[in-house]
């Protein structure tokens, strides 16, 4: 599976992404420049984390206007698995791709530690390698991250088991109901504010974020097993 | 030539903390009466005279990338730039 790690101004993750997938994962992966124009080649794309335009204006509005943008709407509307984490999950909300918005976290810190998160959905193509409501460790590290929507995409959210990964311990950063973590409603974009692709090996403080990058692999396998 | 000023705050309904913590400390220092503190960004804007209505300009650039809707109010001024 190849995997299109997408590079913005001011992103720092992707140095951590592509190491997820090449080195612990074992799949192919490519860093990509926010003005590609064409991703038809990739089977997944991955918006990574950092400060994207430095945060200009709010987290990730102006990556939303980038040529690249264009290309990952088109491939969700494809059906591919699309994850963003942290920056890239402000992206994600600012283009419209997932509902709600991230705030400034509630007291108004830069929170940089491990957190638990409770697997509230393993039912996705991101978390079919963990058990339902499974407690992993997975580091954050944001100062805007405090998950916010109306009432009313609150509810649809629920009512689609939207929500896929809650804070198990104490919530971060004010969050609405403890929200880590959402998918669209057709299940194939992921935005969360924790840091799987930080927690890939044990030599580096733990491994639990690799099944979330495992399940979109099996997932892809799977449909694709058919049509090979 | 126009001059568009922008003015964004957060929805009401959108928590405020930066706000909160601006009145905590105005109220520290005494000023009491202060009920509450909104936050907001404020926007300079010159606009080229165009084929464009510039009320019609101004809101699509809020609605589009000034402002995020979800969470934002926004108001906006036009004035004869100097």
């Amino acid at each position: 599976m190849k995997f299109a790690v997408i590079v913005f101004p001011g992103s720092n993750c992707d140095l951590d992404m592509y190491h997820a997938i090449k080195d612990e994962l074992g799949e192919e992966a490519d860093y990509v420049w926010h003005d590609t124009k064409d991703l038809s080649s990739y089977d997944g794309i991955l918006l990574p984390g950092g400060f994207s335009y430095g945060d200009y204006l709010r987290c990730g509005a102006i990556a939303r206007s980038s040529n690249v943008m264009t290309e990952v709407v088109k491939a969700a509307g494809a059906g591919k698995p699309v994850l963003g984490i942290c920056n890239g999950f402000q992206i994600l909300t600012e283009a419209g791709l997932l509902p709600g918005a991230l705030l400034r976290n509630k007291n108004l810190k830069f929170m940089c530690r491990t957190v638990e998160l409770k697997v509230a959905n393993n039912n996705t193509q991101f978390t079919n390698q963990y058990a339902k409501d499974e407690i992993i460790k997975v580091p954050i590290a944001h100062g805007e991250g405090n998950y916010y929507c109306d009432e009313d995409t609150l509810q649809t959210l629920k009512d689609n088991n939207q929500i896929i990964f809650t804070y198990a311990g104490e919530n971060p950063n004010g969050s609405l109901e403890d929200i880590a973590g959402i998918v669209n409603e057709r299940g194939n974009v992921l935005g969360m504010m924790p840091h799987p692709e930080r927690a890939v090996s044990e030599l580096i403080g733990g491994a639990d974020g690799l099944a979330l990058f495992k399940s979109i692999v099996k997932q892809w396998r799977e449909s694709h097993v058919n049509q090979a | 030539m126009k001059k568009v000023k922008v003015y964004v705050t957060l929805r009401e309904s959108v928590l405020d903390p930066q706000g909160s913590a601006v009145k905590g400390s105005l109220h520290t220092m005494g000023y009491n009466e202060v009920a509450d503190v909104r936050i907001g960004k404020y926007l300079e804007l010159q606009i080229e005279p165009s084929e464009r209505d510039v009320n019609t300009v101004v809101r699509e650039m809020c609605e589009k990338l000034l402002t995020n809707t979800v969470i934002e109010d926004y108001r906006y001024e036009v004035e004869e730039a100097n």
